[in-house]
């Protein structure tokens, strides 16, 4: 008895408890929650509502539509309010200086005259430019930009250096406003362009440039939100005045290491300000430098007086600053952190680009450099200085596929946009241009994939998928068809001549959509019936300049993707070309075709060297018998310089060979060989007819001149070698010929 | 009567309870020690068992309500969301004193690191900001007169239930990092402007409009029209329709389209991009008149492929006028007319942003944009060049010849793009609501962003296209070499020879034997052939085929060969010429025996072919080199089961491979060199043809498993292979790189 009463009554007790302490709870959460909104509503049932939903109302609701507003711009109210042209009229009174639009302030009737065309002043006496600006003004004028006479000019470049407005610089230029406002055409800053790169001094930096830039279109490192004119002015790298005026350094990652983390997760290293501006962000570092993974390092050593200000931090700083070397870190690790300097930009961030360094950006307020065109969220972390204790938990947040895709995206941004001065400056003009001509520009998916906007002339297409860059990204693949386009340049004599075997032999491939022959042969045209009669249509152009150049214009009759470059006197049978073309649709960027020849650097003369010998590499594959893209045609055309086009005309020799320039550096690709019957090269000796320019003496010595020239013009050598080729499945497998698809081509 | 006067003393019960208690738990610790506690009088086991199970309740419920006290909001299951049905009419009223406070104007030089407390939004894992709505009220002035002449609009409505529906949602104010009142402020004409701020103003966590976010489609009012919302908003962000460049705070406002209602009672029937019988189309009613002399000029110059249309003059009762439009007499149906047209003009009328264009989208025309300084809806994340054909107003007279130099091919390009467009941001309330907090969460949580290609590719095209994740076009260096990989389990004679033979390859730089037996320790060190470069036996816990797929800390280059312990006959000029050609390739597989697949008609299914072909779409991985990078993705990305399967199955694992790279670069893999007779799997069987036959059946399932699990097939075809450059050419032998190519 006693035991059943006690387990009664303990059982009891202990439920009792239970309720106490939940009771109390409840009365704990009514406290808490007295402030809770959802206790402002009341609730008919007095229950306790869970989690509040927007209601659904049972009133029948209006549309926010109503009928007066869709007539706005009824007859009555059209008499009351300015008309559209009024309406533009003021508009561009009012919308001046630092609300500058292109609509407002920029003189588009200029551009209509000759296209895009820039001019800089004359230098005028005594004046001083510093080497960078020298490097801009040098790639405008080197150009095809370029405009010599103010009268075709649509945009204006100063002869006066405005890179450094810092006053107490040495390079500060003094009575720019004076300058300015002598200019011919300076017409309040209309249509100019002006650069800069420092503005402002000690101690508060301010974006001013110290003289009224009016209506011109700035192009300025370290711009902030504020100031910046959206779709009006260009936001710039920091660059320093050791940056290559051409083709710079290439980006550091040679290859994709997996796992991509590196020994250091995020590294800085850099002057932490004492006083003025700047200071707060880098001084506050060390709270997340953890002397592991993450090395941010800071110095105050740097100034004349910085003993003075120095705090009690500056010495332990300044002893972990001087242990870690910068390029090692910069190297080994998978972020660097660019925080804001004096200014909003500082040249951490283009060096962390360069290095395949995920740049991790504290810098509130930045207009980030070309941000008009360039997502940057595909190349860096764009952090908030307000965050700053966030940053190490956001950076090890990143996957590893992400930090894949991050780093090879900097490469591609440093190599398409910022390792030269050139290119900087070009891509300005460029973004201006797209504004300028908007319904002829780049998409954002042209500007940040590769081979990047500079390679992208919008002129040709505004439809990415007519390029032979964005197949795969836009899930298509290139038509089934080419045109065969063949120069022509000795008369039509006889059936028997190597052309017409050519044209029967192309004809019958099932993928030939049509057949361009160029007459470049100063003979008159023969007549129609002379050529042979094929199931492909034949188109003769008559070329107007008869240049070698013209080979790759690009006419409109070229409609398919693909072109199948041809010399008269190529032997090609119907196999072969199919096979090449079926190699070609896989790698519809590249040459893919049949003569190969290789360049070499000749050590004795310190130059480059040419050489069709038999070798076991190439880097190029001679456009008298190839596949390429059509857009190719245009690029050749329109993309390079007179220059070049002048000495290949000239010497008629070498069109082949900057072709293959061309495409490797859009690529950064070697080009594909094929595998062929006959020997090529044999094949033209023997044809050599008097007019074959093969057989020429100066013909070789005249190619090795070319490749000189060309490399210094593209500032680099694009060539690219490659050591295969690429042979049908069963190329002379011990098989059956009858299985065989391709059996032409093993046949000798 | 004991327990009326036990519960009369509860604190003495309490007390009791509790040292017995805590007498229990010491006594749990000292297990069982003989004498027991003082405190608890000697008990019986059975007592005692009772005492422990009841204690072991008590904790358990306290712990229990515990974790649901304090567990975090999230857990909260969807399913205890209510929805209400109530009246607006029961909304509580709000008197506004006319003495009540005004927010300051908009400023103009507001930006996210400004203007917005980040500090609200935290960090959290999944980066989503939370959202939170004010309940409705219904504003009224001293005099009791509304502030709104509408009040809730039915789109507003749709708009707030759509976000409380969404990920976004939080009801409770504390946590919120948005906020959002329900003043209705869609459409400005129905708003008093004083009343409706001070509406703003008295909101309990208004702070000067930090972190809100106000909803406005028709901005300003007659005669000037602004481009922004009248109201004065202090720092609240303004998702307005009709910005201007110079009232839009970039990075900071978004521009949202004016919705369209008629996009929810029409539903257009789907048309195909293609020519349309008209080339221009101008639908819009209310067209100043001097823009329309200017279209009716074009129209004169170019005749019937230009058609404007008006509103209708003597349309019979009934019809809806908004569903109508004219053309001299003719009566057109809209908005089915706009699908009729390849380009359909979308001009400025009094306000920039116009309702017009989502019609235009949604009919897949391409809209012709004529508003100049238009900040185009979401145009921060959307690339409105893919979809619309932007025109200054001073050019409407070029229009025509503009819009003719624009290729066929890229206009069906943009009609696509277009009518996917409305399609996902335009299509209803709920679609802009999600667009505009998403554009928000991606500035909040940038590192998080939704990428251009989610924003912009419609979903056909994310389907088909491939971005590469190896996509820069490098040529790695020779000089880090490869490693090898050998899969073993007990062939060790065999595997001497390939080890033997591999160590001749000169760009080898380390060789990794995976030993896939568990019953049996490999060979001792001293017997292994003696070879220059590191060699390093792996032990696996399990005999499983994707092992030797697994990405091994002991693989240091990024070229991984893997090779059976059976591959004794390719050269040493193969395998570096192998190596050579990855190096051109290093985002594919290179390897020796190639295979197709085939697509069976008569079974309609697919079909796997070792014969000669003249095709190849996938290479084994018994001879291939390929990236240490689709090891991981083996190991860990392999889509559906696939790599247990295999596992299970031990068969096909190179298929798997062959899928895996081919699915995520979009590209064939390379076969090198000439076809030998291999040892293959094919090929051990011992008595031939049944053993054969039963393989490539499997093989065969495997496809059509993979490709179901993949949901396509995404191996390509090629008809090359890789040779030297010199390969079978009447060249000297000793001259050539790769002499020993295809000799058996």
């Amino acid at each position: 008895m006693q035991a059943k009463k006690r387990y009664l009554l303990v059982s009891l007790g202990a439920c009792l408890l239970l309720l106490v302490y939940l009771g109390g709870l409840q009365i704990g959460e009514f406290h808490q929650h007295r402030h809770h909104p959802r206790h402002l509503l009341k609730n008919p049932s007095g229950q306790y509502p869970q989690r509040q939903h927007w209601p659904q109302w049972i009133n029948p609701l209006s549309t926010y539509l109503d009928s007066e507003e869709k007539d706005e711009d009824g007859s009555q109210l059209q008499l009351r309010h300015a008309s559209p042209r009024e309406r533009r009229e003021i508009r561009a009174n009012i919308y001046k200086n630092r609300k500058c639009r292109m609509d407002t302030c920029f003189d588009f009737s200029l551009c209509q005259r000759s296209g895009f065309k820039v001019y800089i002043y004359p230098l005028q006496k005594g004046e001083k430019i510093s080497e960078s600006y020298q490097k801009i003004l040098t790639t405008i004028e080197e150009s095809r930009l370029y405009t010599s006479d103010p009268s075709q000019a649509c945009m204006f470049v100063l002869s006066i250096d405005t890179l450094d407005r810092d006053q107490l610089s040495v390079q500060y230029v003094h009575s720019v406003k004076v300058k300015i406002q002598s200019l011919p055409q300076w017409n309040n800053g209309r249509n100019h362009l002006i650069f800069n790169l420092y503005s402002g001094t000690w101690p508060d930096y301010t974006e001013d440039l110290g003289f009224d830039i009016g209506q011109a279109i700035l192009a300025k490192a370290s711009i902030g939100m504020d100031n910046f004119r959206p779709n009006f002015d260009v936001s710039i790298p920091l660059f320093s005045k050791d940056h290559p005026q051409k083709e710079g350094e290439k980006g550091y990652l040679t290859f994709n290491n997996v796992p991509p983390s590196r020994k250091y997760l995020l590294v800085f290293k850099g002057k932490r300000y004492l006083t003025g501006i700047g200071s707060e962000t880098r001084n506050s570092l060390y709270h997340v430098h953890n002397g592991e993974d993450i090395i941010l390092l800071t110095t105050c050593k740097h100034g004349k007086d910085w003993e003075k200000h120095k705090d009690t931090r500056c010495d332990k700083d300044n002893d972990e600053y001087a242990k870690f070397d910068f390029a090692q870190l910069l190297h080994n690790s998978s972020f660097c952190l660019v925080p804001r300097g004096r200014r909003l930009g500082s040249f951490r961030f283009l060096e962390a680009l360069q290095a395949a360094c995920i740049p991790v950006l504290l810098s509130n307020g930045w207009e980030l450099p070309f941000s008009e065109t360039i997502d940057w969220s595909k190349a860096a972390v764009i952090g908030d200085e307000r965050l700053l204790l966030q940053i190490p938990s956001i950076t090890r947040s990143v996957d590893y596929d992400k930090i894949l895709a991050l780093r090879q995206q900097t490469q591609f941004l440093w190599d398409a946009y910022f390792s030269s001065v050139e290119k900087i400056v070009l891509t300005t003009l460029e973004i201006i241009q797209d504004r300028i001509y908007s319904h002829i520009s780049r998409n954002k998916l042209m500007w940040n994939s590769l081979p990047g906007g500079l390679y992208i002339l919008p002129q040709f297409s505004t439809n990415s998928a007519e390029f032979p860059f964005y197949y795969s990204v836009l899930g298509k693949s290139p038509s089934q068809e080419f045109t065969a386009v063949i120069q022509v340049v000795t008369p039509l004599m006889s059936q028997s001549q190597p052309i017409v075997k050519l044209l029967l032999a192309v004809a019958k491939s099932k993928y030939c959509a049509q057949i361009i022959v160029l007459w470049n042969c100063d003979k008159p045209l023969p007549l129609k019936n002379k050529w042979p009669s094929t199931l492909v249509p034949i188109t003769v152009i008559e070329g107007e300049s008869k240049t070698m150049s013209s080979r790759f214009f690009p006419h409109d009759i070229i409609q398919t993707d693909a072109v199948l470059s041809l010399d008269e006197d190529t032997v090609l049978s119907t196999n072969e070309v199919d096979f090449s073309f079926i190699v070609w649709h896989s790698f519809p960027d590249r040459i893919v075709g049949y003569p190969a020849r290789s360049h070499y650097w000749d050590n004795s003369k310190g130059r480059w060297g040419y050489t069709s010998k038999w070798t076991n590499e190439y880097s190029m594959v001679l456009t008298g018998a190839s596949f390429y893209h059509r857009y190719y045609h245009y690029l050749y055309t329109h993309y390079l310089p007179t220059s070049l086009h002048n000495m290949v005309d000239h010497m008629a020799n070498c069109e082949d060979i900057l072709m293959n320039f061309l495409v490797s550096a859009v690529t950064k690709l070697p080009p594909i060989k094929v595998t062929q019957k006959k020997q090529y090269k044999e094949t033209m000796m023997q044809q050599g007819s008097k007019t074959s320019r093969w057989a020429d003496p100066d013909h070789f010595a005249q190619r090795q001149t070319c490749m000189n020239s060309f490399s210094s013009w593209f500032g680099f050598m694009p060539l690219l070698h490659s050591q295969m080729r690429l042979d049908p499945v069963l190329f002379k497998d011990q098989v059956s010929i009858l299985r065989k698809k391709y059996r032409d081509i093993e046949r000798l | 009567m004991q327990v009326k006067s036990y519960f009369s003393h509860p604190t003495f019960f309490f007390q009791t309870w509790l040292s017995r208690a805590i007498g229990l738990s010491m006594c749990a610790s000292v297990k069982y020690s003989a004498r027991g506690p003082a405190l608890i009088p000697r008990m019986k086991t059975k007592h005692r068992i009772y005492y422990i199970a009841l204690f072991s309740v008590v904790l358990l419920g306290l712990i229990a309500t515990g974790m649901f006290q304090f567990w975090p909001h999230s857990i909260e299951s969807t399913a205890d969301w209510s929805v209400e049905r109530r009246s607006v009419h029961d909304s509580p009223l709000v008197h506004l004193p006319a003495s009540s406070p005004i927010p300051e104007r908009g400023d103009l030089s507001c930006r996210m690191h400004t203007c917005f407390d980040v500090y609200r939004c935290g960090y959290n894992p999944k980066n989503r900001i939370k959202v939170y709505i004010y309940p409705l009220r219904r504003y009224v002035d001293e005099l009791g007169a509304p502030i709104s002449s509408t009040g809730l609009s039915r789109e507003y409505n749709e708009l707030l239930s759509a976000i409380s529906d969404s990920e976004f949602y939080t009801d409770d104010v504390s946590r919120a990092c948005l906020f959002i009142p329900s003043i209705d402020v869609l459409n400005q004409n129905s708003l008093r402007i004083r009343e409706t701020a001070q509406a703003l103003a008295q909101l309990h966590r208004w702070d000067r409009g930090m972190n809100h976010l106000l909803f406005n489609m028709l901005p300003g009012g007659p005669p000037d029209y602004n481009t922004a919302l009248d109201v004065p908003r202090d720092r609240a962000l303004l998702a307005g329709g009709g910005f201007s460049t110079w009232t839009y705070r970039q990075g900071y406002d978004v521009s949202i389209p004016v919705y369209s209602p008629l996009s929810a009672e029409v539903e257009l029937p789907k048309k195909q991009p293609g020519p349309r019988p008209y080339f221009v189309l101008s639908s819009q009613t209310a067209v100043h008149m001097e823009y329309r002399a200017e279209l009716e000029a074009l129209k004169a110059e170019n005749g019937e492929a230009i058609l404007i249309l008006d509103k209708c003059t003597n349309l019979s009762e009934g019809v809806s006028p908004a569903r109508k439009r004219c053309y001299k007499g003719q009566v057109y149906d809209y908005p089915q007319t706009l699908q009729e047209s390849t380009f359909c003009v979308v001009l400025r009328g009094a306000r920039l942003g116009q309702a017009v264009l989502s019609d235009v989208l949604q009919a897949g025309c391409v809209p012709v944009i004529i508003a100049d300084s238009y900040i185009l809806p979401f145009s921060e994340v959307l690339d409105w060049k893919r979809a619309s054909v932007v025109i200054p107003e001073d050019k409407l007279s070029e229009m025509y010849s503009i819009l003719k130099s624009i290729p066929q091919r890229q206009v069906e390009e943009m009609q696509r793009q277009a009518h996917w467009f409305w399609e996902a941001y335009f299509s209803s309330m709920k679609a802009i609501a999600l667009a505009t907090l998403q554009i928000i969460n991606d500035r909040i949580y940038p590192y998080a962003a939704r990428s251009y290609e989610q924003w912009n590719d419609p979903s056909v095209v994310k389907w088909s296209s491939v971005n590469s994740p190896l996509f820069l076009p490098l040529i790695p260096p020779r000089s880090p070499g490869f490693t090898a990989v050998v899969l073993t389990y007990d062939r060790v004679e065999s595997l001497f020879r390939v080890i033997t033979e591999i160590s001749k390859v000169p760009s080898l730089s380390k060789l990794l034997v995976v030993w896939n037996n568990q019953n049996k320790s490999p060979p001792e060190e001293s017997l292994w052939p003696k070879i220059t470069v590191p060699l390093k036996v792996v032990r696996t816990t399990e005999n499983k085929l994707s092992n030797r797929f697994f990405p091994y800390d002991e693989i240091e280059t990024e070229a991984v060969l893997a090779i059976d312990d059976d591959i004794i006959m390719l050269t040493s000029d193969e395998l570096q010429f192998g190596y050579e050609v990855w190096r051109e390739f290093p985002d594919r597989l290179v390897g020796y025996p190639g295979r197709l697949h085939l697509w069976d008609h008569e079974m309609s299914k697919w079909k796997y072919e070792s014969e000669w072909t003249n095709e190849v779409s996938m290479v084994l991985t018994g001879a291939a080199f390929y990236h240490k990078y689709f090891n991981y993705l083996y190991t860990y990305k392999m889509p559906g089961d696939i790599k247990n399967w295999v596992d299970a199955h031990m068969n096909c694992e190179d298929i798997a491979m062959n899928f895996l790279v081919a699915n995520i670069t979009g590209k064939a893999p390379i076969k090198v060199t000439p076809r030998k007779k291999f040892k293959c799997p094919e090929c051990t069987a011992i008595d031939g043809l049944s053993l054969d036959q039963t393989h490539m059946v499997e093989r065969s399932e495997c496809i059509n498993k993979f490709a179901s699990v993949f949901g396509m097939m995404p191996l390509k075809v090629v008809e090359h292979r890789a040779d030297p450059v010199l390969y079978k050419d009447d060249f000297p032998e000793k001259l050539k790189s790769f002499p020993n190519i295809g000799s058996l």
